[in-house]
This record gives structure tokens, C-alpha cells and sequence, in this order.
């Protein structure tokens, strides 16, 4: 198992036939995902990288049975195209764009309170790079050869210091079920809490990394979530030691305007929830492994 | 993106908040006349810059005749102001808002936030107005108001009421005092705000409720659909090389240390000034060439380094994904072959062909240290300082 996708999820790719979807799908089908066809409003009926193209996320569930999607739209009409595979029956909506503003990611996450929780899709991103189950399935931008198939689940805002982790498990034969990349905005479709209940109730994840950073209450709340409901044992490491108060760090959300909210505190607040801290971003595999030795 | 108070103001008048009358001057001549214009005797002359506490500062001058009014204007414009928001370099006044002056009764303060833990807009009201929102969270919490509005339905009559009585307005100004706060979320919610802070809220001696002070901030994402708001930034108000940097497309904020940095993506540029700290170093910059890096994305940003004088030593670190290392590499060796470096340079990468990129690096010209961690990286370019 794997949490997320594994190799029979069905993916379709919204935003197809434009350069980004389409270099994207071809590395994806590539690492073995299972590309079913995509979506590109005006265009349906016809072939693209010999798979079919819809003209709506509903026509192209209702004759594939996707169960997963992408999106590569510009950061303008990404909040219609998520909320349209919300509509269609997607479960799992990864959002890869960066730029979708922070209005329409509230008036996404309102939109979908019309679901039950059964029902609910989950989205992972905006701004992130998307999820991997090593060896089964990419729905996202990561360069697939870095990261080995294993028992350790990772959630992260940022990309390439997912990749820095992954790399550096790899490097120490650790291997990862399932890498979910939440993205560096402000409001997110997925929170690291919403990730690790996930991860808990996966069999085949052992321990769980969370590469979390300044701004929001999300590392945080993730903490006491571990600390109340999870037997499996969490490791964080915080970026952002050296982020100064009040400015925005690349990431939209990356900005420490509360307590609680700056690399010092939230690490801290985490350490009090019993979560293991990674003390630097060099060591993030060694700390996982030690923690996995310990079990 | 944040704009001048009276930008601010002129916005919520729009949405139905009385502001005092004044306007915006660029000569002490035409302050002069402005005050004129706007009668009365007594008027505020207030220095536009992007900070609040500026009254401290020196940057807000009652005065008591026209010509008290073109004095300080002649005092303010050009000037740069120092407050405990601007950094030691302060920022400069170009402009001057010149406002009749108002008998106050009372002080308030509101402001509207992104509350990112219920994906709400949150209100935070306080009967404590005049001093900052941490001020009063620290001397006077038990004043404040919060109340969480559910943007699919907006802002209710009840809870602007709600927010009215909290500050122990009397009943006969509540709706006044509930249109302004109404009017404030609205304009957060139409105009893709990330923040609206009226301080003070007024009330009047003639029982008028005003909005005597505002800063607000906007959504950079969502710039593209507000065309009216992008018009109001001011560059002369941020920092000369972070307006450089984001005119071509890098995340770049400015620091105080000496090991400038090049890097991928946020959390990795982060994580690499960490390592810096860690290694007894400083940071000069962050900056984020995109997760998805490009040669072209990375002769700027050595543009953008070697145009800062702190800059002692330069680490470049960069994880190759989709871009693998060997192409990263020959941007590297391009954009030196165009730009003089004259301080050490450190370069480690990572990722997809790094033996390929380490290679391409060894056999070109460029004098460089090669780093293969973050750590190793990190202890090199703090070494390399002073060499």
C-alpha cells in the first residue's frame, strides 16, 4: 500500500495538451503512473500522446474511471478546473500551479464543503510538486530516480528540499511509501494534519518526515495531531532559522507574522508534542534512520 | 503589495467609510494651496511612505497655519524616514498627504487578516486605538474583539453589530460605526487584500466615525485581475534590489550578511541559509531561482549578486530535477563568462546527472569550490570568507 495513488490509479491530466501537461504526462507514463487521457476544454475527441482528450472532467471519468487528476492550468483558472474535478468525482486533485490567489483557494475549499467526507476530494497543493509512491506511481513534477521505494511517508512544503530528503534517505538505503508535497501557500488544499492521519492508517508507513517552515499554524497543529492520535513516530525539520519577521521567504506562506509561527518557536512547540527534530537540513536522513533504528 | 495611506483611504471612501478630507502633494507650494482649498485652521501634514509609526518618526506635523503647512512639507519631502518598520535605511518621502485635522472623541482600532488556521477573514477589533496591534495584545488583550467572517456568505449585518457593541459604541452610532466595519471587509473581499488596518477608527466630537489611519496590503497572486490596485505600487518604497529581482522573475529579499546565495526553490534556500547560521556564517540574500531552475534564471540572479557590495563570498546550490545537472552546469559556466566574479565562489549541486555537472564544471575555466552537501557547502563558503 501507499497512500494516495498507487499503480492502478487512473490519472487524467487537466490542462493536457499544453507544453507544461504534456512534457509532464510523457515523464509520468514514463515512471509507469497510469495515465488514462486528459482534458482540454475545445479539444475533446481528439488523440493526444495516443491517449484520449476530453472536453470536460465529467466525460472523461464517466468513460476512463479516473480517480486521480493534475492540474497544469494557468494560475487564473485553476480554482474553475479544481473545483470542476471536485464536481466530476476526482478523489485525489494534485494543483502543482503557483500563483492561484488566496481568495480562490478559500472559495475551493468552501465549494467543496458540499461533499461529504466520503465523497470529498482531496487536493494536494497549489505550489508544490506533487506526490510520488515510489516504484508505483508519480502524480507531480519530481524527478522520479531519486527517490526509493521503502516505509517512510514524507509531507513537505517545498520541493527541492523534499528532493534533498529523499536523496538523502536514498543515500542511507531508506526508502520511502509515499513523498506528498503540500505546497508553500498560505491556503492549501491539504494540511500536513490531513497527511499524516493518512500516513497512520497506511500499512506499509513506518515513520513519517515532515519538512515543514516559517509562516502558518499548520506544523504546529500537525504536532499535537501526532502527539493525541498517532503511534507512529514523527520527525521534522523546520527551515527558516535565519527568515527575518514580517517578509515573505518565496513561498506566499512562508512569512512569520504570529507566534509561534517563526523556525525557533515552531520547533520547539513540536519538540513538546514529541515529535523528533531533524537539527539541521544535512541531517534529515540520518535522523530518520536513527529513529527507525530506535523502533 | 502594500500602498500609501491615502491610496488606502481613498479606496474604503469608495466603499462607503468617511475619511477627512485632504489630498496628496508633491511641493510645499501645493501644500500650501491644498490647505488652503481645504479651509479650517488646522490641518495634518503627513509624510507617504510604506510604514506605519511614523508619527514617532517625525513623518506627521500638525500645523496651525497655511504657511506652518508648506513649512512641513518642505521638511518632509525628500527625507527618509527611519521607523521601527523600515530597517536602519528608512524610506524615503515623495509624496505628502495633507488632511483637515479632526477632533477626536474616541480611538479604535480594526483590522482584517487571512486567518490561515479556519481559512476565514478574521476581524480583530480593539477600543485601544492609536497604539499597534502588538502593543495591545501585549498591555491590553482583554480589549480585543475577534470575530471569524464566512467569505462563501460575507459579512452579516449581525456580526458588524456584533463587532459595534463590543467596543462599547453608544446605540445611537452603532450602524454608522457598522457600515465602516462592513465597508472595510468589503473592500478586503472584493480586492483580493491580504490585510486592511484602519488606526485609529475615530469617533468625531461631531460624532462622525472616520477612518483617520489605513494600510493596506494586496495579494501579489492576484494582481493580474486588479489592474487599479497594481497601478497604485510604488518601487521608490522597496528595496532597489528586490524591485530588480522581481522585474525578472527571482524571489529575492535583501539581509544583512556576507555569503550571497543562489538557489532552487524556497524550502532549499531557506534550509541553505540555516546551514549557513549554523556553519558561523551570515546570509546576504535569499534568493529563489525557481524550484525548476534555468540557465537563463541563473546568469540574473549573478546579475543580481555581484551588484551587492556586502557580498564576500557566493554559494551556489542548486537540486536538479526535470533540469538535470549537466544543463545547469553549462549556465553556470555561460553566465561566468559574462559576468566578472572577483569574490569566491562555492557551487554544489545535486540531483539528476550531478557527476555529468560536476564534470562540465572541473573542465571550464571558472575558478570555483566545489561542495557536495548542503553541510560541506555551508563550512566552505564561511572558510572561504576572507580570502
Amino acid at each position: 500500500m501507499s497512500v494516495l495513488i498507487d499503480k492502478n490509479t487512473k490519472i487524467i491530466i487537466q490542462g493536457f495538451t499544453g507544453k507544461m501537461g504534456s512534457f509532464h504526462a510523457e515523464e509520468m507514463i514514463k515512471y509507469g503512473s497510469n495515465v488514462v487521457g486528459g482534458v482540454t476544454p475545445g479539444k475533446g475527441g481528439s488523440k493526444h500522446l495516443n491517449l484520449p482528450v476530453f472536453n470536460t472532467v465529467k466525460e472523461a471519468v464517466d468513460s476512463t474511471g479516473a480517480s486521480a487528476s493534475i492540474l497544469f492550468v494557468p494560475p487564473a483558472f485553476a480554482a474553475d478546473s479544481a473545483m470542476e474535478a471536485a464536481d466530476a468525482g476526482i478523489k485525489t486533485c494534485v494543483a502543482i500551479v503557483d500563483g492561484i490567489p488566496s481568495h480562490d483557494m478559500i472559495k475551493i475549499k468552501r465549494y467543496m464543503r458540499r461533499y461529504s467526507r466520503v465523497q470529498k476530494m482531496t487536493m494536494i497543493g497549489p505550489n508544490c510538486a506533487g506526490i510520488i509512491s515510489p516504484g508505483k506511481a508519480m502524480l507531480g513534477i519530481m524527478p522520479g530516480h531519486i527517490y526509493k521505494e521503502g516505509n517512510v511517508g514524507i509531507i513537505g512544503r517545498s520541493g527541492t528540499l523534499g528532493y534533498e530528503a529523499a536523496q538523502q534517505m536514498k543515500n542511507l538505503g531508506i526508502g520511502i511509501s509515499t513523498s506528498v508535497g503540500i505546497g508553500g501557500d498560505p491556503i492549501n488544499g491539504s494540511s500536513f494534519k490531513d497527511i499524516l492521519e493518512k500516513f497512520e492508517e497506511d500499512k506499509e508507513t513506518d515513520a513519517v518526515l515532515m519538512i515543514g517552515e516559517i509562516g502558518g499554524p499548520q506544523e504546529v497543529a500537525a504536532g499535537n495531531f501526532a502527539k493525541e492520535n498517532m503511534k507512529k513516530p514523527v520527525i521534522a525539520y523546520i527551515a527558516g532559522l535565519t527568515a527575518p519577521k514580517g517578509r515573505v521567504m518565496g513561498h506566499a506562506g512562508a512569512i512569520v507574522s504570529a507566534y509561534g509561527e517563526s523556525a525557533v518557536e515552531k520547533v520547539e512547540l513540536l519538540r513538546e508534542c514529541g515529535v523528533k527534530i531533524s537539527k539541521n537540513p544535512s541531517v534529515m536522513g540520518e535522523t530518520v534512520k536513527s529513529v527507525l533504528e530506535k523502533k | 503589495m502594500d500602498i500609501h495611506e491615502y491610496q488606502a483611504k481613498k479606496i474604503l471612501a469608495g466603499f462607503g467609510v468617511t475619511i477627512p478630507r485632504g489630498g496628496i502633494v508633491y511641493s510645499p507650494e501645493n501644500a500650501e494651496n491644498k490647505a488652503r482649498e481645504l479651509g479650517g485652521s488646522k490641518w495634518v501634514v503627513k509624510a507617504q511612505i510604506h510604514s506605519g509609526a511614523r508619527g514617532k518618526a517625525g513623518g506627521i506635523i500638525v500645523c496651525n497655519s497655511e504657511l506652518e503647512v508648506a513649512q512641513a512639507t518642505d521638511k518632509l519631502l525628500g527625507k527618509k524616514l527611519v521607523t521601527n518598520q523600515t530597517g536602519p535605511e528608512g524610506k524615503i518621502v515623495n509624496r505628502v498627504y495633507i488632511e483637515e485635522a479632526t477632533d477626536i472623541k474616541k480611538e479604535l482600532y480594526l483590522g482584517l487578516v487571512f486567518d490561515r488556521s479556519s481559512e476565514s477573514i478574521m476581524v480583530v477589533a480593539s477600543t485601544e486605538g492609536g497604539m499597534s496591534v502588538e502593543e495591545i495584545s501585549k498591555q491590553k488583550p482583554e480589549t480585543i474583539i475577534r470575530s471569524k467572517i464566512e467569505v462563501a456568505v460575507g459579512m452579516q449585518q449581525f456580526q458588524a453589530r456584533e463587532i459595534a457593541f463590543g467596543l462599547g459604541i453608544e446605540p445611537k452610532l452603532i450602524s454608522r460605526t457598522a457600515e465602516a466595519i462592513t465597508g472595510c471587509y468589503r473592500a478586503f473581499s472584493e480586492l483580493d487584500a491580504t490585510m486592511v488596518e484602519v488606526n485609529p477608527l475615530v469617533i468625531s466630537n461631531q460624532d462622525q466615525i472616520l477612518a483617520l489611519d489605513c494600510k493596506m496590503s494586496f495579494d501579489n497572486n492576484a494582481l493580474f485581475r486588479r489592474n487599479q490596485i497594481s497601478e497604485l505600487r510604488d518601487k521608490t518604497q522597496e528595496n532597489a534590489s528586490e524591485v530588480y529581482a522581481s522585474d525578472r522573475g527571482l524571489n529575492y529579499v535583501s539581509l544583512d550578511g556576507n555569503i550571497g546565495n543562489i538557489i532552487n526553490g524556497a524550502g532549499l534556500a531557506m534550509a541553505s541559509m540555516d546551514m549557513i547560521k549554523l556553519a558561523g556564517g551570515a546570509p546576504a540574500n535569499f534568493l529563489d531561482v525557481g524550484g525548476g531552475a534555468t540557465p537563463e534564471k541563473i546568469v540574473k540572479a549573478f546579475k543580481l549578486i555581484s551588484m551587492d557590495k556586502k557580498v564576500e563570498v557566493i554559494l551556489v546550490n542548486i537540486f536538479a530535477g526535470i533540469n538535470r545537472c549537466d544543463w545547469i552546469a553549462e549556465g553556470i559556466v555561460q553566465a561566468l563568462e559574462k559576468i566578472d566574479i572577483k569574490v569566491p565562489l562555492v557551487i554544489r549541486l545535486a540531483g539528476t546527472n550531478v557527476e555529468k555537472g560536476n564534470k562540465i564544471l572541473k573542465e571550464s575555466k571558472i575558478n570555483y569550490i566545489e561542495a557536495n552537501t548542503l553541510e560541506d557547502a555551508a563550512n566552505k563558503a564561511v572558510k572561504a570568507l576572507g580570502k
